[in-house]
């Protein structure tokens, strides 16, 4: 399987980051004979996408910073109890499912295996799509492995088996508001799952743009975001069960 | 006509659009959106105007009864005043300089056809226009509008009867909160990427307008500081209808044991202010920006120093997030905590310091033309030390003990965030006026709207100060039950007289900006003859901003009186660069 | 234009200046230990301070005025690049401001040290002050020196003084514990003040004393003040805690020592 980066000329990007438009423009495919009008090649908007991910996983991480820093802070915060006068701590550590929320790491690092390997499936694909164009040369087509569905199904299995420990607790007896330590384990696992979910909407798109036959360097730019939005949320998650576990 | 060079190719990110909703509703057009964030914070000042104007009659008229409002009860006043700041800090100060001006003006700026996401640019403004609906609609349901003030603290907000307006109310108020965040996030995405990924050719960091430096730092501030406002919401609505006890301890309201324990009101206050301070310096700094520029432009001379600016501005950056306790010295936070948060307030002080002198020294040998904009630009320096000279009383902790929840404070912050910001915010529009419509306002209206907005405005928050002083607390609604706050009611009296006159006065500018849409003098497309790159474009700029050329750059954009020019201005793409930079 | 702005700026700074040196609006007339020291503090900010603040408008006021446009004949002086006088004037500006603000900063620490790093002093008169919606109690902890324990399920304000406070009659520490709605202290004897809320954050303030401090649910916090002054002083709420907070206030009265024995006394009385 032909494995290799046409440079194909294209016009000079028409917007940069300020000098470097001297610099060659990228470009990782896409049908480059003919210039696109009316939208910048696809090596600067990949480029941008990616940037415009960074940026935004930042109030991200403030959020769940926030949620941590309250998480600390009320574990060691002493309150007034007026029937002794006397200043107390109320924190009881919440037993947590631990081989449930394990295996759920499992299927989650393994979703985040598996939209690692569609991302790669799908950038090999845009690179190679030129390549019928050329004359004489002809690519033998595979059968694609459905990685990003398998990324969507094992997403599902995660949440279904988050839903399933917060069942466990709710049988212990532990729901939102029976203690402070249950309160930070919804707030910090639903928060979680909340943001996995959008996750999980995009692949959604995703694949709904291959049923609507948009271009594969949009399907390519949505599905790389993507997925490194899915590798923060599986570094995330690692976070959290961390601080639950640990930081007792 | 200043020569300029386009670079060749396109650039147009999307066709233009057709149709009356897909033009103007749902527009991806950064410059209809700017105007959308616009129109929404011009709606937003006149009810916040108007909240306030019903706020000064109560104090000293409480039993008046007004036209359709009848009398203005104690927990209605205390309602005015959390939506009064509410909307003025949120829907305001924080929508139309960065999400009105930044939003039309930033791409055009730095030679680019839009912005980064389009799509995600017009669902940041629908998403803020849906949270502004949310919070007017307190005011219609049953108990009406929260009174627990724009800082919400718990447990007065987290009680949902601790008083009128804390039911559904609170729930609203907390949700369009939430929502505002959201639509802040996207904004600052957009604004962030943009700038870093979009500059024409030549257009590199340190030639981008301060304007551009300004709003690309308020980006930042937003990007760090919103989320953490969202996870306070998100708290405070856990309390208020799960039954958590986040900010909640043990306590009873109306005789009622509330149900909850453990919780830290002080929680709330830390997650607030570590939003809420730099959330100020996300109402000024774009205002800083276009009075760095505007001095600049109308004083016909480079801004006495444009590296130390950017410096100052990225130093309050970063500083504003490190003072946040400075709003809770005798919260009942630890006493050494206010050591830590009094030193590096004072140090936040010398960035604003810098820019003053910069400001000043602007104008120092320059050669001033007095239009509009330039008085507006002129007034904001005179505001901003104004309100910054009472911050270091606050910033003392000891002193601070005296004057905390008094209108001492209430004058500082209005004058150095209020009014100044809404300098920046009248110095833009006159300023980008022409532009945006094609038009020029009138000069000598805005004369009348500058003298009277800048006397009146220092009438109305200077007294403050002084009923600090004697001891005036805040939010109170009614002045009668203390025996020295009854010998202050004259003051007070001052103050709504003066606000009568200064609101009445914007509805100069009012019927100034509507008037001059339709029936303006035709404007030029360079009438202030300034050199930044939205005014080598057409007037109103086309959908893609330049007509399919993308401008180069060749000089920075503070060229003004260049020795041995033919002019007493360089355009940026004039390509007889000026040398040395 | 440059000579109205020039006016209306000098005129605006000098009538605010006015009201502030002539203290036509001051504190009220400081009756406690720390009141001289703070009201110092607060003159020495407002002298760097008002300076800053003439020097400011004023000078801007004359730059507006000197370097207007004339007309054909002036025209503005070019700055190229950052020369050395630039980055000079801006160090400068940097640093007299690190110096003023900080020294300034430093100048008043020791009043915040004494006020609040330290402990009460032992024999400080104490006094339990409980913010509720909207009134303020007191409660003294009577010859035993303890408070008695306060149970929240217990408290009915309709019947005021002990029961609005919860006060447990179960506690032998509570029996003699006066409550009053107005505080009473001996002149020029610490004071400790016990700070505690049952609904919603309030703060009391004590203009004369130069004191403040909010009364957080939850907490109990302690603070002190020494009143130097016999008379009756104003205390109100400041800390927004509802409906009412514009009619949260009280009294604090500072007598002699024999006649707060008296009072003191006469109130045990009462409660046998």
């Amino acid at each position: 399987m032909a494995s290799f980066t046409p440079t194909i000329p294209a016009p000079r990007p028409t917007t940069s980051r300020g000098n470097r438009a001297d610099l060659p423009p990228v470009v990782g495919g896409g049908d480059g004979s003919r210039p696109d009008p009316g939208s910048p090649d696809y090596g600067a908007r990949l480029r941008r996408a990616r940037l415009g991910l960074v940026i935004a996983l930042t109030p991200i991480m403030m959020l769940f910073v926030a949620f941590t820093s309250a998480y600390i802070v009320r574990q060691g915060l002493p309150t007034f109890d007026p029937h002794t006068n006397t200043v107390v701590r109320d924190w009881i550590p919440v037993p947590l499912p631990t081989l449930l929320f394990l295996i759920n790491t499992c299927v989650l690092v393994l979703s985040s295996v598996t939209i690692e390997c569609a991302r790669r499936q799908l950038a090999r694909q845009v690179a190679l799509e030129p390549v019928p164009s050329i004359p004489g040369v002809s690519l033998v087509t595979e059968r694609k492995f459905p990685w990003l569905a398998l990324t969507i199904v094992l997403g599902l299995c995660f949440l279904s088996g988050q839903w399933l420990a917060w069942k466990d607790l709710a049988s212990r007896g532990f729901y939102v508001a029976t203690g402070p330590s249950s309160s930070f384990v919804y707030l910090l696992t639903g928060g979680h799952a909340v943001h996995l979910f959008g996750g999980i909407l995009a692949l959604l798109a995703a694949g709904a743009s291959v049923i609507l036959h948009r271009p594969l360097a949009s399907r390519r730019i949505v599905v790389d975001v993507t997925a490194w939005y899915w590798h923060f949320m599986a570094l995330l998650w690692i976070y959290i069960l961390a601080l639950l576990e640990f930081a007792h | 006509m200043a020569t300029h060079e386009f670079a060749a190719g396109e650039s147009h990110p999307h066709a233009a659009p057709q149709g009356f909703i897909r033009k103007y509703v749902f527009s991806l057009d950064h410059k209809i959106i700017g105007l959308q964030y616009y129109f929404l914070g011009l709606a937003a000042v006149f009810v916040g105007m108007f909240l306030s104007l019903l706020m000064r009659i109560h104090l000293i008229w409480p039993t008046a009864v007004l036209p359709f409002l009848g009398e203005i009860k104690p927990e209605t006043y205390l309602s005015l005043v959390t939506m009064h700041g509410t909307i003025m800090v949120f829907f305001v100060l924080t929508t139309a300089p960065q999400g009105g001006f930044g939003n039309y003006f930033l791409p055009i700026q730095i030679g680019a056809p839009d912005m980064a996401f389009p799509v995600l640019n017009m669902l940041s403004f629908w998403v803020t226009f849906l949270a502004f609906l949310t919070l007017l609609a307190s005011f219609f349901v049953i108990g009406g509008a929260p009174l627990h003030g724009w800082t919400g603290y718990p447990p007065l907000s987290a009680l949902r009867s601790s008083g009128p307006g804390e039911g559904l109310g609170a729930d609203l108020w907390i949700t369009s909160i939430a929502v505002f965040c959201i639509g802040a996030l996207l904004g600052s995405l957009n604004f962030i990427t943009t700038t870093l990924d979009m500059r024409a050719r030549g257009m590199t960091l340190m030639r981008m307008p301060l304007t551009t430096w300004a709003w690309f730092c308020t980006a930042i501030i937003g990007l760090l500081a919103f989320g953490v406002l969202l996870s306070a919401g998100i708290l405070l609505l856990m309390d208020r209808n799960l039954g958590t006890s986040f900010y909640l301890p043990l306590g009873t309201i109306n005789g009622q044991l509330t149900g909850h324990k453990g919780g830290s009101p002080l929680l709330w206050q830390h997650l607030f202010w570590f939003f809420g301070h730099p959330e100020v310096y996300i109402a000024i700094l774009p205002a800083m920006g276009v009075c760095s520029h505007l001095l600049s432009v109308g004083a016909r001379k480079p801004v006495f120093s444009y590296k130390t600016i950017v410096l100052a501005m990225l130093s309050i950056v970063v500083l504003g997030f490190g003072v946040w306790g400075h709003h809770m010295f005798v919260s009942g936070m630890s006493p050494y905590s206010g050591y830590a948060f009094s030193i590096p307030t004072m140090a936040i002080t010398v960035p604003s310091a810098v820019l003053s002198f910069a400001w000043l020294a602007t104008l120092w040998r320059g050669n001033i033309r007095f239009t509009t904009p330039s008085l507006f630009g002129i007034g904001f320096v005179s505001l901003f030390v104004a309100g910054g000279v009472s911050g270091p009383f606050l910033a003392q902790p000891a002193l601070d003990i005296q004057l905390h929840d008094t209108y001492f404070v209430i004058g500082h912050f209005h004058l150095i965030m209020a009014v100044a910001a809404i300098f920046g915010i009248f110095a833009a529009t006159y300023h980008w006026f022409p532009k945006m419509f094609g038009r020029r306002m009138s000069e000598s209206l805005g004369r009348w709207h500058f003298f009277i907005t800048l006397i009146g405005t220092y009438a109305i928050f200077v007294p403050m100060h002084y009923l600090g002083i004697a001891g005036h607390p805040r939010r109170y609604s009614q002045l009668t039950e203390v025996d020295y706050l009854r010998d202050l009611i004259p003051v007070q009296k001052f103050i709504t007289y003066a606000a009568f006159v200064t609101i009445a006065g914007q509805l100069i500018f009012l019927f100034n900006l509507f008037w001059s849409m339709f029936r303006g003098k035709q404007a030029s497309d360079n009438p202030w003859e300034a050199t930044t790159l939205e005014w080598t474009t057409a007037t109103p700029p086309p959908h893609d901003n330049f007509g399919g050329h993308t401008p180069v750059v060749h000089n920075g954009p503070y060229e003004y009186s260049v020795p041995g020019a033919p002019r007493d201005y360089v355009m940026q793409t004039d390509p007889a660069a000026v040398k040395a930079h | 234009m440059g000579l109205l702005l020039l006016v209306v700026l000098w005129l605006i700074t000098f009538a605010s200046m006015y009201f502030f040196v002539a203290k036509v609006w001051w504190f009220p007339p400081g009756a406690s230990a720390v009141s001289a020291a703070f009201d110092h503090q607060f003159v020495n900010t407002g002298i760097a301070m008002g300076i800053v603040f003439v020097v400011a408008q004023v000078g801007l006021g004359i730059l507006l005025w000197k370097y207007r446009d004339r007309g054909k004949t002036s025209r503005a002086q070019y700055y190229s690049g950052e020369t050395r006088p630039e980055i000079l004037v801006l160090v400068f500006a940097a640093l007299l401001f690190m110096t003023t603000d900080i020294g300034v900063d430093l100048l008043g620490g020791h009043l915040w040290a004494a006020e609040r790093f330290r402990p009460a002093a032992p024999n400080a008169v104490q006094v339990e002050v409980t913010g509720m919606q909207f009134v303020w109690y007191f409660r003294y902890p009577g010859p035993d020196g303890k408070f008695g324990a306060t149970r929240p399920e217990l408290e009915d304000a309709s019947a005021g003084g002990e029961a609005a406070l919860g006060l447990d009659p179960q506690d032998p520490a509570s029996k003699d514990d006066v409550v009053t709605g107005t505080m009473v202290v001996p002149v020029n004897r610490e004071v400790e003040v016990i700070l505690r809320a049952h609904d919603v954050i309030h703060s009391l303030s004590l203009p004369a004393m130069r004191f403040k401090q909010d009364a957080v649910p939850g907490l109990a916090i302690h603070m002190h003040f020494t009143p130097t002054q016999e008379g009756d002083f104003a205390a109100v709420c400041d800390q927004l805690c509802g409906l009412g907070h514009y009619k949260m206030h009280g009294i604090v009265k500072v007598v002699s020592q024999e006649e707060f024995d008296k009072w003191l006394a006469a109130r045990e009385a009462e409660k046998q």
